[in-house]
């Protein structure tokens, strides 16, 4: 046998053809030129990185080369967080969750970016216990909370503060927290006030920034800063601290002893009906708010008395006499932070959507599937307003004298 | 028991014009004051602090007989002069501000009071409907224009909202002839506060968008992205269906009340 290298015309017209079913798995290796040396491929090796964007393989190595690994890798697929574990706490940090329709609040979240910050800080392994009442409707992964104490019950359902501080008073007799962080809003900022008067405890109100030794805390009036030292309970305000979203967290249950509540003194009664023409538009809850799709306006006032919603309107109705300027929605009109926010026939221009940027659910009624109010909703019905409206109407009622019959 | 005259106490303070900064009856004091007068029963303000102060009189303009003032200096504790007094005259309804528009203002005072007195208290209310048979039913502010109504036996402690009735105006001949009562009792200096410095507040810093993205392409499309919904549900021309849907939702996010 001679020295001399031989091409192989069979293989060279392989590693070219992409659709042959051997061009795969030759194509990797190291091709010889006729003079035996190692050749590169000059055609270009695409392949897809661990962005999901494709890369071009200079090196020519396949999938050896690491950063290029060939993934089926969609654009859209979520990188999996590292989880944060906190095996054997010897000591927790106290928040309790304030949550929205079952959803923590954002504000809720910013304390339990402070806890977390404050945990990590420790020598000793310290965990963040959140404390909930009721139910939750996602999950908590990102949130930031190591332990979580979930209570459910008749006992502290609806406005229970009584119970809620008798149930804190118990953890914090139980676990005795380092600190209890509270978001000083709503019905949890009556709660830190209540467990520190039964702690003996003097909170910390109105906090906003948490400093080695000294925290600042804005003054009821929120024109002075007061500078004073930590306390035990300590009252958050809205962005505190930038909320958790680097790690993942267990939220593990806690299995406590606790004892039902002492009868509360404080009957709820639960909520009243509110005429929602006098709720401020920017407030409301709930709009249903109508544009140049709506044609049959006696129904769509008609709906909005049934369903318990708030008026609003696009600049377009506004415009055409059909509803009053305080109704209108958008950067000209107001700027609406309701939780769910039904459009009727209204397209979605800029400035309408920049109005509605705060608002959680967005349903559209719309005849066009490509207008960018259907981009921007979570659910989108296509079809005329009028009918869809009194089908709604019609489920509505029907509910109510279910209601009835059922109380009867 | 139904006491026969309802005693009403309602507790007030010197307040400050948010824009101005000029001294004047502190708004959720006023509407307690003014929901006080509402309600048929004796009423009686009480304020602890300096007798001096021009704004006081504000109160006394809205029509009451007269202010009971417990002589104490502005670093004094509040309490250890109001828990003695209110005892010894023992109300059947207490009525503060929910938080002063002066010093700390954290709002404790009606919740310490509570504790003390061992009354239940209401935070919030925004009317009080009736009293009947030893039992109040009051409606609660909530966010977003909402009420909730509550019902508590006297005697009780209660804040009140700005979301009250707005309370009446000042008559100025009633303000100059009003009459003061200067009461001096034992005062403490709240320790606590000592250790505090107190400063104009500096503007808070305005959260800027967080760039979580590791990448320069993830950034690049932070950047240029459109805002999307995602995966938003579309129904087409089944109006029956998508009522449902619609039903569902509003149904699932709790905005449907009856």
């Amino acid at each position: 046998m001679s020295d001399l290298t031989r091409r192989d015309p069979r293989l060279e017209w392989i590693l070219r053809n992409r659709l042959h079913p051997r061009h795969a798995e030759l194509n990797g290796q190291e091709t010889r030129g006729p003079t035996g040396l190692l050749r590169k491929n000059p055609r270009p090796q695409w392949q897809y990185g661990p962005s999901g964007l494709r890369r071009l393989d200079r090196l020519n190595m396949g999938g050896a080369a690491g950063v290029t690994q060939l993934s089926s890798k969609k654009r859209s697929e979520q990188v999996v967080l590292p989880l944060h574990q906190v095996l054997e706490p010897q000591a927790y940090i106290a928040v309790w969750l304030q949550t929205s329709g079952g959803r923590l609040t954002s504000h809720c979240k910013d304390v339990l970016g402070q806890a977390q910050q404050l945990a990590v800080a420790r020598t000793e392994p310290t965990a963040v216990l959140g404390v909930l009442c009721g139910e939750l409707k996602e999950s908590l992964e990102g949130a930031g909370v190591d332990r979580l104490l979930q209570v459910q019950g008749p006992d502290y359902e609806g406005y229970q503060p009584e119970a809620w501080g008798q149930l804190c008073g118990q953890v914090d007799a139980q676990l005795s927290p380092l600190y209890w962080l509270l978001p000083d809003s709503g019905e949890s900022a009556e709660l830190g006030r209540r467990l520190g008067v039964t702690l003996g405890e003097r909170p910390a109100t109105g906090v906003w920034r948490m400093e080695a030794d000294q925290l600042i805390a804005r003054n009821g009036a929120g024109n002075q800063d007061i500078s004073r030292p930590w306390s035990r309970i300590m009252l958050l305000l809205e962005e505190c601290a930038l909320p958790c979203g680097e790690y993942r967290y267990e939220a593990s249950p806690l299995e406590l002893t606790l004892t039902a509540p002492a009868r509360s003194r404080i009957a709820d009664l639960g909520q009243i009906a509110v005429d929602p023409a006098e709720i401020p538009l920017a407030e409301a809850e709930f709009i249903l708010s109508a544009g140049n799709g709506v044609h049959d306006w006696d129904q769509f006032h008609q709906a909005a008395a049934l369903l318990g919603a708030s008026e609003g309107a696009s600049r377009v109705a506004v415009d055409d006499g059909f509803m009053p300027r305080s109704r209108q929605v958008g950067a000209t009109g107001t700027w609406v932070s309701a939780r769910v926010y039904i459009a009727v026939g209204i397209s979605g221009a800029v400035q309408h959507l920049q109005g509605i940027g705060k608002c959680e659910k967005v349903v559209a009624i719309n005849q066009d599937a490509d207008c960018d109010m259907v981009k921007r909703a979570s659910l989108t019905t296509i079809g005329d307003s009028r009918d869809i409206l009194a089908a709604l109407m019609a489920l509505a009622e029907a509910k109510s004298t279910q209601e009835v019959s059922d109380a009867a | 028991m139904q006491p026969d005259t309802l005693n009403i106490a309602v507790l007030v303070s010197q307040g400050q014009h948010p824009v101005s900064g000029r001294a004047r009856r502190a708004h959720q004091d006023a509407c307690a004051l003014e929901l006080a007068l509402s309600l048929s029963g004796k009423v009686s303000a009480i304020h602890a602090g300096d007798p001096e102060q021009a704004a006081l009189r504000d109160y006394l303009g809205m029509g009451i007989d007269g202010l009971t003032v417990l002589n104490q200096s502005a670093d004094d504790d509040a309490l250890t002069v109001l828990y003695p007094y209110l005892t010894e005259q023992q109300p059947d309804i207490l009525l503060t501000g929910v938080r002063a528009e002066c010093g700390e203002g954290s709002g404790l005072l009606p919740y310490l009071l509570a504790e003390r007195m061992g009354w239940p208290l209401v935070t919030g209310i925004a009317a009080i409907e009736s009293i009947e048979h030893d039992e109040a039913s009051l409606l609660q502010a909530l966010p977003r224009g909402q009420r909730r109504r509550i019902k508590v036996k006297l005697p009780f402690v209660a804040s009140v909202e700005s979301a009250a009735a707005e309370p009446r105006q000042i008559a100025f001949a009633r303000a100059r002839r009003g009459n003061i009562a200067r009461l001096t009792q034992a005062t403490e200096v709240d320790q606590a506060r000592t250790e505090w410095t107190l400063s104009a507040a500096k503007p808070r810093p305005k959260r800027l968008k967080v760039a979580t993205a590791k990448t320069a392409a993830d950034r690049f499309k932070q950047a240029t992205a459109k805002a999307q919904g995602g995966k938003g549900q579309i129904i087409r021309d089944d109006p029956q269906a998508a009522a449902k849907a619609i039903f569902e939702l509003l149904v699932e996010e709790g905005v449907l009340r009856k």
